[in-house]
């Protein structure tokens, strides 16, 4: 993908920004450091998408009180970055209008910074007392419903805050940041070899796109080709994940109308296909096969065959299903007109992923921006206009359909040849990003190099920082009982998210 | 309906033999009398607690309820309130903003109550280990009875865990 990268100073990056927003480009990721070991003070880094490619500014900042302008503004997803930013690093976004903490809670002083590079990783505080304002709504009849972090079901914590008139939401705010394990601080007593490992640990469901994102920034640190047949190797792990996502949440979806019978055979077809991964890669998350250099896993000649007959046979159980659900009122009287995210907001708000494409942000790396060996696989996009349940359901199934189809193509046309190069060395202060169209959205992974093959800084950046926000406003005018079918049609990373 | 019904006959019965228990996996002696795991063994209330995990042991928890695993044929079920259950059976290395949220969980289940540690996040720690931001592991937070390690441990071992957690032991 082509990109670009440059310093700037505080009014060329607003100016940087407000032209991106202006060209209808988004912000991607927005994240700091510590550059006072290097003499210099702090820096603040911006991953922005103009349709040319990435542009990556750095905005040096002063050692003592370090601040930034804030870009709220321009890209009102940048809020949340932002306060993770100054829990984080102490960093100010100046006339923001929400300072709140997020990532902090109890767990450090106020007056610590834990990617300062003073602050020790061991260092363990008292828990503090953990208030958090949340935004009042007033008026007669007006309730509120705390949710979380412990949900009813099987979910990962996060907290939202309901305010209701009878089964009506007027206002949802989320409070996230319970899952922060301090994944930066640790990444930072690696080596970059090390750092694979954790990379594919951060979120679990898209381990095979954080390995690869995370693989591409250090070879990119070495300006590192890795070999054609590991590169369509990742591919094909890739869409196997996307693949075993949508087939999960197709299922919940089912679920969640008491629809059983979907979940039922849904996560049927999961387990079959899980079991594929594991049969022929040894793991059925795919978890550690993707790391800098290459891959550690490979097909075995008998594979092949077993592997296409799998891919065919979920297409037709697939497709029998996409019928059920399409015909069954009930299902569709769930799905269709909620949680609608229409399709301006979503671009005012920098909606991304298949969710973005589900309410016509037509943005996918693997077709937009192909990097090997998508250049030769011509992806196709699935999208909608409706930006509803029903649309996202529509997406998922395409998503599903297309993956096979790469899947196939992938099989019938993988080179041969190694599959792991060990990487050279890697310079000190080199700055690397890898960029991956994971099954929700864009992965990006930003690496600095420090001595000796270690990371300096590392920052995994999740596409749910920029879509939770949007699932605040898609639950608005819709009742409570709908909430876990449209926090479903979404599944956003909270562990992604918390870092 | 058809559809549905036709769809269902072909399909058929998937579900397939449930794992022994594995009493390596046990990590006290029990504390529960026998009489109490009777009424365990057939009719079990599980809830889950994500302590702070990546999001990979639920993937495998979601896997024991599809049709193959099948956990509800052997009595079990996941239930949404603490209050309503008989097992907690917890992930992740407990980050500290997590950590008041369990130990919440845990009060608020009724005794006789069991504790399952699921990946090895919730073991040790896993790659995350204790920290400035991470308990580093669910031992350190509540009492656990059973730990299952793995990353993320295959669904068949977390069954496994749950059935050791209520057999009688050695």
């Amino acid at each position: 993908m082509p990109a670009w990268r440059g310093t700037v100073d505080a009014a060329q990056f607003r100016a940087a920004c407000a032209q991106v927003r202006e060209h209808g480009g988004r912000l991607i990721a927005l994240w700091g450091s510590d550059e006072r070991a290097q003499g210099q003070g702090f820096a603040l880094h911006a991953a922005l998408m103009d349709a040319p490619g990435l542009i990556c500014l750095t905005l040096p900042l002063a050692a003592e009180n370090p601040a930034y302008p804030s870009i709220i503004d321009i890209f009102p997803t940048a809020n949340r970055m932002q306060r993770a930013i100054y829990d984080l690093l102490g960093m100010v976004a100046q006339d923001s209008p929400d300072t709140r903490k997020w990532l902090r809670h109890g767990a450090w002083p106020e007056d610590q910074f834990p990617l300062r590079k003073e602050f020790d990783l061991k260092q363990q505080y008292p828990l503090e007392d953990d208030a958090y304002p949340f935004v009042t709504v007033t008026g007669n009849g007006v309730h509120e419903i705390p949710v979380g972090p412990v949900h009813a079901g099987t979910i990962e914590p996060g907290h939202f805050r309901f305010s209701i008139i009878g089964e009506r939401v007027l206002r949802l705010e989320q409070r996230l940041g319970y899952k922060h394990k301090g994944v930066e601080k640790l990444a930072e007593t690696m080596t970059i070899e090390q750092g694979a490992r954790l990379a594919g640990r951060i979120s679990g469901d898209s381990t095979v796109a954080y390995a690869w994102a995370y693989a591409m920034a250090a070879e990119s640190l070495v300006n590192f080709t890795p070999e054609p047949r590991a590169v369509w190797l990742r591919a094909l792990l890739l869409e196997r994940e996307r693949i075993a996502n949508h087939l999960g949440d197709l299922g919940y979806l089912g679920n969640d109308l008491a629809l059983a019978f979907g979940f039922a055979q849904f996560w049927r077809l999961k387990e079959d296909w899980l079991r594929g991964s594991q049969a022929v890669f040894g793991h059925r998350y795919l978890m550690d096969s993707i790391v800098p250099g290459g891959v550690t896993v490979d097909i075995k000649a008998a594979d092949y065959g077993r592997l296409i007959k799998a891919g065919d046979e979920l297409e037709r159980e697939v497709r029998i299903l996409r019928d059920i659900y399409e015909e069954h009122a009930g299902a569709q009287d769930r799905f269709v007109t909620t949680g609608r995210v229409k399709p301006d907001l979503a671009a005012n708000l920098g909606l991304t992923g298949f969710a973005g494409r589900a309410s016509a942000q037509s943005w996918d790396l693997r077709a937009q921006y192909p990097s090997a060996p998508y250049d030769q696989l011509d992806v196709r996009m699935a999208t909608h206009r409706n930006g509803d349940v029903a649309a996202r359901v529509i997406v998922r199934f395409e998503e599903v359909f297309e993956s096979l189809r790469l899947c196939r193509l992938i099989l019938d046309r993988m080179p041969s040849g190694p599959i792991l190069t060990p990487l050279p060395k890697v310079p000190e202060n080199a700055f690397g990003i890898g960029m991956v169209e994971g099954w929700r959205g864009e992965v990006l992974m930003a690496l600095h190099s420090g001595k000796d093959n270690r990371i300096e800084r590392l920052h995994p950046h999740d596409p749910s920082w920029q879509n939770w926000p949007l699932l605040e406003h898609a639950i608005i005018g819709n009742i409570v009982p709908d909430f876990p079918l449209i926090n479903k049609s979404f599944n956003l990373s909270y562990t992604g998210q918390d870092l | 309906m058809y559809q549905i019904i036709k769809q269902m006959l072909r399909t058929g019965i998937k579900t397939e033999a449930p794992p022994e228990a594995d009493e390596s996996l046990r990590v006290v002696q029990h504390r529960l009398q026998e009489d109490i795991l009777k009424h365990f063994g057939h009719a079990l209330a599980i809830r889950h607690v994500d302590a702070g995990s990546c999001n990979g042991c639920e993937l495998e928890i979601h896997c024991v309820n599809n049709p193959y695993y099948n956990i509800e044929g052997l009595g079990i079920n996941f239930v949404a309130s603490p209050r309503h259950a008989d097992m907690l059976l917890v992930t992740g290395p407990v980050t500290k903003n997590m950590e008041i949220a369990l130990r919440r969980t845990y009060d608020a289940t009724p005794e006789p109550k069991l504790v399952v540690a699921i990946g090895d996040c919730g073991c040790t720690g896993g790659i995350y280990g204790e920290n400035y931001a991470s308990c580093g592991g669910i031992a350190n937070v509540i009492p656990v009875d059973v730990a299952v390690p793995g990353c993320p441990p295959t669904p068949l071992a977390i069954m496994q865990g749950i059935l050791t957690a209520i057999s009688k032991g050695a």
